[in-house]
């Protein structure tokens, strides 16, 4: 019989964890957990109630899938409306899509080992600003829709305007129109929907912003400066969402005098996925970098004063500024971004205006073959996307192409869109033609100037000129760039990345097969209800499984990020509170050691943050919760908690805690960012949540990507469920309700598309299928013994600073170097460094308590690793020694140094007081596997003083 | 050297120097951080400080000093007008940790009320309270 699936996710077999148990004093991981865990949350036992099937075997589960993805069915979209198909470069799939060292790789915190995606998202940044005719372009957004609601909000803050009033163009995506409505409303905003391409600028109203989509939603292309002059004049900032392929023609949002542009990356290169996950974008124009939401990826300097890249101006984010940051979004499109960049570097602006000409040839080609067959084209000028007027007969010749294999947008009973992409042949042109009873003629060429894009927004301006876009053209060199590039990096497939509050565990293989699957990649987010049976069938299932093992009663899985989950589970206690004429509810407590993310996210859903204490062991002070219930009895909206608390602790009293809120009329909100420390032993629902997000890229497998994709389902009890993010295109508004029956999710979109990053979603679902609801809590099992053991054997070097029942913690330690700082001038920073000489990926630095840092080992590595790392961080602990006894003066040791490059010890003369082989091989195992950083100590500073977000010129190579 | 007895502190970490009213010219404060929130800080990357003719109210919130890993407000310590901000301060943040008392002031205003200030040994003994507490 094959091993079961379970025995290759946990990295600790049976004589392991009996070492580790005998290491703590336990006889058993379920004895150990239960003293972790407080009694008065233990988990019901479900028995046969559950709906979690027994577990299957990864071939078995492979089987499933090609099952589910076999009642799928894959048409060849013209649907557009921001998602379109396109041919990923084979080179680009296998090398970043399907490989580990990209896909398992953390957020670049630690840029000395992260230099390789932190270039390939500078290339994505510096395709953005130039197709946008922008300055700066931020690392990525979670998609168009949501990053045209970061652009209201940026206008928003960037506006001398005191007018609360932002107008948007009727000819926008309607995901969009949907999701600005909603997300206008809970922060105070009046929109205005007006006809921009025949609005004179004297008609539009005072406001603060103005949002143009650019070519329209109907394919139209208008030439908006007259009206961006105008807002301007009237002090509002122009947001313009635009199509980067269509930008390779036509003149860039910059030029036009956009303040801020928007948009998707999706057509580079990344496959629909039924919506999801792809790279959203924003570029703004200079002096408003400092307001952009999201990641940015900057030039600096490293130690030997080499150019390094990093995270720029981070003290935006809503980890240090919390609620007063410019988003909530933490995760961004790191893979898909990178994808969408390589597309470009592949390409090269000769390639990518190819494409563009060819599609745009293309759709003059059909225009042409409509107007013909005496259709009326609705507009003159377009780059891809015709409108197309069958008066009364729209459902009908969209039925006719559906059957025909051809996907048509139906905008009225009158009305139908049709776009054209990169994967659009003449052989389809000619199939469309006959099925429309147009006449099919075949067009030559594409070569000449396009005749439906007007003279005065022909593109005149250069982009991609950087040698990077210029270079790879052989598949050999594109090839071997991205292996230059993930070789600079240290992902999971080199060793344990013990990041507290990340939980950096296997992502399996079979478990990521299905996502590339056409059946599951080249579907259009608003297919037909019949196309995507096999995917409705997977949603329902995992949106079932995940309400039992949370203790809830309904999950959508729309976020596309945890920051996006906590936004919909917010805004739908809102929804309920304001449902019951609860207006004056608004007040979200939130402890100070949350995570900064939840105090943005209140902001967003239109709530008044009110911090409360945590005590010196770092649990909510309850007697402090009293006092602020109290303080805000009538206006009590929410308490946000994390469980176990970011400090990695199971807290006593919180039971106690959640009944406290209920009293006082409000709702528990429990953060399931630690989800990993108590499945299968402990359900958020029974013990007193409301509402809670995963993060599926957390506990459920989802890898990290560099930094994203991530999902952020949101799980809620019966009373909520009905306030849970709806989408006008659901292919069913339905959803299934634990203990049986339907309930319908209407509450507003968060995500552009219905059920956000789907194509993502079979990795979970995998994940569960093939653990069981035994596997599961094996797996938690496996995660709190491993951090007990880390703790346990790091105790007597470093002080752990926080622990719950029995003395243990939950799955994360937080061990302090604050007394070795004071002790010996070692600094947190000196640590991380240092073990990146010693061949591993920092833990978690300075969250959630400044000079400390937090270790999750996670289940899946096993002892040797975990053995391998306290070693490191024991002999670490003996070199900071041996700076305080003096045997290496305080600003010139392994530690102040680290990391060491291999320029670094070969390049002239040695004059340190230590060895180089001390230096960089520090441990003997290291002899025969080493890691090694491509720069050294990088300067933070000089990178945030001088602010640089493009690729640099290639003389700064020399 | 800086003459610490002739400054004032507030518990936000701020210093006060007080220039006395002359024929002419109302009386004004300068106002910086002290080295200890500098150092707090880490290295400072970004100052956002009011413009000259801004009214500041004793308390609020009037500017921001970023540094690579967080953020400080810039509390008011007194009622007034910005006379006028360090604008070297601006283009160089790094002369707030160099030079927290001298080239590193961020802004001076002209006081309508002069609330109660630290001196420089009653701020002495705050500090040593606020190191004990961590």
């Amino acid at each position: 019989m094959a091993i079961p699936f379970v025995d290759r996710h946990i990295g600790t077999d049976a004589a392991a964890q009996q070492v580790m148990l005998d290491t703590l004093g336990y006889d058993s991981v379920n004895a150990l957990v239960e003293a972790a865990v407080p009694t008065s949350i233990h988990a019901a036992d479900l028995g046969a109630a559950s709906v979690i099937p027994e577990p299957a075997t990864e071939r078995e589960v492979s089987a499933e899938l090609r099952a589910l993805a076999s009642q799928n069915t894959v048409k060849r979209s013209l649907i557009g409306l921001g998602y379109y198909d396109t041919i990923t470069p084979a080179v680009i799939k296998r090398n970043v899509f399907e490989n580990p060292s990209w896909y398992t790789a953390y957020t670049p915190y630690q840029p000395e080992i992260s230099q390789g995606r932190l270039e390939a998202l500078i290339n994505f940044q510096t395709m953005v600003a130039e197709l946008t005719g922008l300055t700066t372009s931020n690392a990525s957004m979670l998609d168009e829709s949501t990053a045209v609601v970061e652009g209201m909000l940026l206008a928003r803050r960037g506006s001398k305007q005191t007018s609360h009033t932002f107008i948007v163009d009727s000819d926008a995506l309607p995901q969009t129109k949907a999701l600005l409505a909603s997300r206008a409303e809970a922060v105070g905003i009046d929109l205005v929907e007006l006809p921009l391409a025949d609005t004179a600028p004297d008609d539009l109203p005072e406001a603060f912003g103005l949002f143009i989509q650019y070519p329209g939603a109907s394919g139209r292309l208008s030439d908006p400066r007259l009206l961006i002059e105008k807002a301007h004049a009237g002090g509002a900032l122009a947001v313009v969402a635009a199509d980067l392929l269509a930008l390779t023609l036509i003149e860039s949002p910059g030029s036009l005098g956009a303040d801020v542009a928007v948009g998707t990356s999706q057509r580079f290169g990344v496959p629909m996925g039924f919506g999801g996950p792809h790279a959203g974008y924003m570029a703004v124009r200079k002096g408003l970098e400092r307001q952009l939401p999201g990641r940015l990826v900057g030039v600096s300097v490293d130690a030997a004063g080499n150019r390094a890249y990093r995270l720029s101006l981070q003290a935006r984010e809503q980890h240090i500024r919390r609620e007063k940051a410019t988003s909530n979004i933490c995760t961004a499109q790191v893979l898909l971004a990178i994808m969408a960049g390589m597309y470009a570097v592949y390409h090269g602006p000769d390639g990518l205006k190819a494409i563009a000409t060819e599609v745009n040839g293309r759709a003059v080609a059909l225009a042409s073959q409509l107007r013909a067959g005496g259709y009326q084209l609705s507009h003159e000028s377009f780059f891809d996307t015709l409108t197309v007027q069958a008066p009364g007969r729209a459902r009908a010749l969209a039925g006719a192409a559906s059957d025909a294999g051809y996907l048509l947008n139906v905008v009225d009973d009158d009305t139908l869109t049709i776009s054209v992409d990169e994967t659009t042949t003449d052989d389809d042109l000619m199939q469309l033609s006959m099925v429309l009873e147009a006449v099919p003629h075949r067009t030559a060429t594409y070569s000449e100037v396009p005749a439906s894009i007007p003279p005065a927004l022909s593109r005149t301006t250069e982009y991609l000129t950087h040698p990077v876009f210029n270079t790879h053209r052989s598949e050999t060199s594109m090839m071997r760039y991205l292996k230059r590039l993930s070789d600079y990096d240290y992902a999971l497939d080199r060793g344990m990345i013990p990041l507290g509050s990340c939980t950096m565990k296997l992502n399996a293989a079979t478990e990521m097969e299905a996502v590339s699957w056409p059946e599951f990649a080249g579907l259009h987010p608003f297919a037909p209800r019949d196309d995507v049976t096999g995917y409705l069938s997977l949603i329902d299932q995992l949106e079932t499984w995940l309400a039992e093992v949370t203790g809830y009663d309904s999950v959508s899985l729309q976020p596309n990020a945890g920051s996006q989950g906590e936004l919909a589970g917010l805004l739908a206690i809102r929804g309920y509170h304001r449902s019951r004429g609860d207006l004056d509810r608004t007040v979200c407590l939130i402890p100070s050691s949350a995570h900064g993310t939840n105090a943005a996210s209140a902001v967003l859903a239109g709530m008044k943050v009110v911090v409360v204490a945590c005590d010196e062991l770092g649990n909510v002070d309850v007697d402090d919760l009293r006092a602020k219930i109290e303080a805000n009895a009538t206006t009590l909206a929410a308490l946000m908690i994390t469980y176990p608390s970011t400090h990695g602790v199971y807290e006593h009293d919180v039971v106690d805690i959640c009944r406290l809120v209920h009293e006082a009329g409000g709702q528990v909100y429990v953060d399931g960012a630690n989800l990993n420390a108590v499945l299968g032993f402990a359900r958020f629902g029974e013990f007193g949540g409301d509402v809670s997000h995963l993060n599926l890229h957390k506990t459920f497998c989802i890898p990290h990507g560099g930094g994203g994709p991530g999902v952020g389902p949101v799980a809620a009890r019966a009373h909520l469920a009905p306030f849970l993010p709806g989408h006008a295109f659901a292919q069913k508004a339905e959803h299934p309700s634990i203990g049986g029956g339907t309930v319908v999710h209407a509450g507003g979109a968060v995500s552009g598309a219905p059920y956000g990053s789907s194509s993502i979603l079979p990795i979970s679902w995998a994940y569960v299928r093939m653990m069981g609801s035994e596997g599961l809590k094996q797996a938690t099992g496996a995660a709190v013994l491993a951090a007990n053991y880390v703790a346990a054997r790091l105790r007597d070097h470093f002080p752990v600073l926080y622990a719950g029942d029995n003395g243990l913690v939950a799955h994360e330690c937080i061990l302090d170097l604050r007394p070795l700082r004071d002790a010996t001038g070692v600094t947190v920073d000196d640590v991380a460094k240092r073990l990146i000489d010693y061949g591993f990926h920092a833990p978690t630095m300075s969250f959630p308590v400044a000079g400390t840092l937090m270790v999750e080992p996670t289940e899946s590595e096993d002892l040797a690793e975990i053995d391998r790392f306290i070693d490191a961080m024991i002999a670490i602990k003996a070199e900071a020694d041996a700076v305080q006894a003096g045997e290496w003066p305080a600003g010139d040791n392994p530690l102040v140094n680290a990391p060491h490059t291999a320029q670094s010890i070969a390049v002239g003369e040695w004059e340190h007081p230590y060895d180089r082989e001390r230096a960089v091989y520090p441990v003997r195992s290291l002899i025969s596997h080493k890691y090694w950083p491509p720069v050294r100590r990088i300067d933070q500073a000089y990178g945030d003083r001088n602010l640089f977000c493009a690729c640099p010129p290639p003389e700064a190579f020399a | 050297m800086t003459d610490f007895d002739q400054l004032h502190f507030t518990s936000e970490h701020e210093w006060v120097r007080l220039e006395p009213a002359t024929d002419g010219a109302a009386a004004s404060a300068t106002i910086g951080i002290t080295a200890y929130a500098a150092d707090k800080l880490g290295d400072v990357v970004y100052v956002d400080l009011p413009d000259a003719g801004v009214e500041i109210a004793d308390g609020a919130v009037v500017g921001e000093i970023e540094s690579t890993k967080s953020v400080g407000e810039l509390f008011a310590p007194v009622d007034g007008t910005v006379l006028e901000k360090n604008s070297a301060v601006e283009d160089a943040p790094e002369l707030v940790n160099s030079d927290p008392y001298g080239e590193g002031w961020l802004i001076r205003v002209e006081y309508t009320e002069l609330p109660e200030l630290l001196s420089y040994a009653a701020y002495q003994a705050l500090l040593g309270d606020e190191e004990a507490s961590h």
